[in-house]
């Protein structure tokens, strides 16, 4: 029924946004979400075996799943995860796996996170649930004093690596201040946590499973706009994706650009406009892990094209992209053409009705690289 | 903290608006069912209770305070007599000697902080009682999570006098690795968690272990120790909350001992201290003398037996005195009299109400405890020594365990700053550490 609906919901954005692009110009504002990306379906490795269509909600369904059944310890746990969850990620797991792994807890973020802490603490596995990474500061104690320093300061006698903390996050269209943050940079200050943003439904799994089996704390913040609207085959056997490692997209040669989550697909799309609007070559990049990130990976890229240009949702000052492009700046300063480009949110909160012209979406990424190689 | 409308609106548009409103119009419009409401019990899904036809204020103020259960007197006798736990003589002399051991090595590590050997301190005069009553009361395996002033709960279970001198030195023997600031023990071994500086941070942390041995059924629980300050704490909430509401094993130990650095309760809490909260969340509680460690270890092994056999959690709330200055860095005469301190330490002391029930049952005498003072001052000052004379561990060290493997990121900075050091060696104290790779 889930399934149904959100088909159902899919096929009426669509419409709404052809509707839109057609003959709604001069009418009243509509409500109805308009994606400010199209998904690229991708292809699924050979090594992985067989697959099926997934959308990103169930191929993250499919890895707490495999963790679950591969691992007696595990748990999994958050508020409202018993009936599925809010946007249905967990949906069949309680009945399959029992109350006592798959279970509500009481509202309460620091709670979450140190319960999970807890769990952790005693060799156990422990996924919990926030259920919007806006909501995830309250828990921002336990995160960064607690579960970041707990092999450290105990000299490695107790950690917490088992833990998993997954998080809905980014522009939803329509989610405002509070269902709509990117917190990853607040995270990517806290040495001794993973931070990790999937792209889509294949990489999500891959991720989480990596990160549910990783012997560190890890953050997996989830793009809650590809839960629905980001379907493609993915291998529903067990499979998992390295942390820490980038991906290269598209190839070009005349600039890098480089986002994470959501933000790749703009960038995909903004890389096509430049090649037939700039006749400019762009290499995409998915950083994919925030922390620890994928220098090399960065770098290398960088010193083929000498220019840069990064992208995220969260608010330009102090967001990700600044330790990117001081990490560029020194490894490859003798290879940078131009001034390392930044294109993201605005440091302002993230707004309801204005969020069209918060978003750094392809227009905004165009003309960044017009800066970048006209300079 | 979460708009539920927001998020419905979020996850299926119109169509769920018209779906609930039709779902709610016909039990609107069955009167018969709603008369059967009215002259029913409640029928809230929130709470069980009836109706009442006045408004009634429940106030704390009108209540009595919850009793402190007492077992021993100040003389060393037993009230009631089926209160005595009859500890045989060997155990109760561990007690007796461990509460004067940690006594002994309070003030050795105070006295060498204010010599500026050690760079901190926090004493347990006053709460030595507490400690040993309670963790004598435990399994072995019972995990352990404490605040920082448990130190009586490590060397009931034997954690080694050299220990708590590395880990307050810093040095390469440190089982911490010289991480954390002095008082900052923690032992695998001996189920005692690494404690942290951040208050009350491990209670909801013990509520998730203990969910984890409930899931094991190891028979073991979970011990979770905090001052009445810490209680104050989001931290406390969530803790009591979920370990209600998840039914954990667990055993909430409060030290109330009437201070939190120089806050005295009364701008602490206004309600009847800590355990009063606990039926709030639905956990059975009792408050002690924890100046009385027969009654601390009666009402801990009842706790256990609770926490084990029922799988819920209970709240010890322990009364008692904080004796000394908060930690090194304090001077409680600021704020409190040196009459009212001395009053606790002389009139009403956990050491010496145990030597009084000692001497009674003729375990112990004037010249074994002459003997003691001598021998354990002697053990506490050649560990002392030990862990002076021992070095730090080496300066790389500080970028290990970060994560379970070190990084590239981490590698390079560890690299940069070997190299630095070798290139300015005169400006950094080598010559008490460990010699680097």
């Amino acid at each position: 029924m889930a399934t149904k609906m959100g088909l159902f919901r899919i096929a009426a954005n669509q419409l709404a946004c052809l509707l839109k692009q057609t003959s709604l110009r001069g009418t009243t504002a509509s409500s109805t979400r308009c994606m400010h990306f199209n998904y690229v379906p991708e292809t699924p490795s050979q090594d992985h075996g067989e697959t099926a269509r997934m959308n990103f909600f169930q191929s993250i369904t499919s890895a707490m799943d495999i963790a679950m059944a591969s691992d007696p310890s595990a748990v999994l746990f958050g508020e409202d995860v018993a009936f599925g969850g809010v946007f249905r990620c967990s949906v069949g797991l309680k009945d399959k796996y029992g109350a006592e792994r798959v279970f509500n807890s009481p509202l309460s973020e620091q709670g979450i996170v140190a319960f999970g802490i807890g769990i952790a603490l005693t060799g156990s596995t422990a996924i919990a649930e926030i259920q919007f990474a806006d909501y995830i500061f309250p828990a921002f104690d336990q995160l960064r004093s607690e579960a970041a320093m707990y092999r450290y300061r105990s000299g490695d006698l107790y950690d917490c690596g088992k833990l998993t903390v997954r998080a809905p996050c980014s522009a939803v269209g329509h989610g405002a201040l509070y269902h709509s943050q990117s917190v990853e940079s607040f995270f990517a200050h806290c040495s001794g946590l993973k931070v990790v943003m999937p792209r889509g439904p294949i990489q999500a799994k891959g991720l989480l499973l990596a990160c549910i089996r990783d012997n560190n704390p890890c953050i997996f913040l989830e793009p809650k706009v590809l839960y629905r609207s980001a379907i493609e085959e993915v291998p529903v056997g067990d499979y998992e994706l390295p942390l820490s490692q980038a991906d290269v997209i598209v190839e070009g040669t005349d600039v890098t650009l480089i986002g994470w989550g959501t933000q790749v697909h703009v960038l995909r799309e903004t890389a096509a406009l430049a090649q037939q609007k700039l006749n400019v070559s762009c290499e995409v990049i998915d950083l994919v892990s925030i922390l620890p990130w994928d220098v090399e990976t960065v770098t290398k890229s960088v010193e083929k094209t000498g220019r840069v240009m990064i992208s995220h949702e969260a608010p330009i000052t102090m967001g990700f992209g600044a330790e990117v492009a001081a990490t560029i700046q020194r490894e490859c300063f003798l290879s940078l053409e131009a001034p390392v480009e930044r294109v993201c949110g605005h440091d302002t909160p993230f707004p309801h009705v204005f969020e069209a012209f918060y978003m750094p979406d392809k227009w905004r990424c165009l003309e960044g690289i017009k800066k970048v190689v006209s300079y | 903290m979460l708009q539920r409308s927001i998020l419905r609106l979020l996850r299926s548009g119109i169509s769920q608006t018209n779906h609930s409103r039709s779902k709610a119009l016909p039990v609107l419009a069955n009167a018969k069912c709603y008369a059967t409401f009215e002259s029913d019990k409640p029928n809230f899904p929130g709470s069980r209770s009836e109706f009442v036809s006045k408004p009634e204020f429940l106030d704390p103020d009108s209540v009595e305070g919850i009793p402190v259960y007492r077992a021993l007197n100040h003389d060393g006798t037993f009230i009631d007599e089926s209160q005595d736990p009859k500890l045989d003589e060997a155990t109760v002399i561990k007690m007796y000697k461990d509460m004067t051991l940690l006594n002994t090595m309070d003030r050795v590590l105070y006295d060498s902080q204010r010599q500026g050997r050690i760079s901190f301190y926090m004493t347990n005069y006053g709460e030595e009682g507490a400690h040993i009553g309670s963790a004598a009361a435990l399994d072995p395996g019972d995990l352990i999570f404490g605040q920082y002033r448990e130190a009586g709960v490590l060397m009931w279970r034997g954690f080694p006098l050299q220990q708590f001198m590395n880990q307050c030195y810093g040095n390469d023997k440190d089982w911490g690795k010289g991480r954390q600031m002095p008082v900052h023990y923690g032992s695998k071994e001996h189920n005692f968690v690494t404690i942290s500086s951040t208050l009350a941070t491990q209670m909801p942390q013990a509520a998730g272990s203990a969910y984890a041995y409930k899931m094991k059924q190891n028979g073991l629980c979970v011990v979770c120790y905090f001052g009445e300050g810490a209680a104050s704490e989001g931290d406390a909430h969530a803790a009591f909350n979920f370990a209600g509401v998840l039914n954990c094993p667990v055993i909430f130990f409060c030290r109330n001992n009437g201070y939190a650095i120089s806050t005295p309760t009364k701008d602490q809490y206004r309600g009847d201290g800590i355990a009063s909260r606990a039926s709030g969340y639905g956990m059975p509680t009792i408050r002690v003398d924890g100046n009385d460690v027969f009654a601390v270890y009666n009402a801990t092994k009842l706790s256990r037996e609770i926490c084990v056999s029922q799988f819920r959690p209970v709240l010890i709330e322990a009364m008692t005195y904080r004796i000394g200055h908060h930690s090194t860095s304090d001077d409680s005469s600021a704020y409190r009299s040196v009459d009212e301190v001395s009053h606790w330490d002389q009139s009403d002391n956990p050491i010496t109400r145990l030597r009084n029930y000692m001497v009674n049952q003729s375990w112990w005498d004037e010249e074994k405890e002459k003997q003691w003072k001598l021998d354990s001052r002697k053990m506490v000052m050649k560990a002392f020594a030990g862990a002076e004379s021992e070095k730090r561990g080496r300066p790389e060290s500080l970028f290990e365990d970060v994560y379970d493997e070190m990084p590239p990121h981490i590698a390079q900075q560890m690299e940069e700053m070997k190299a630095h050091v070798k290139m300015y060696k005169e400006h950094y104290p080598l010559e008490h550490y460990k010699p680097m790779s």
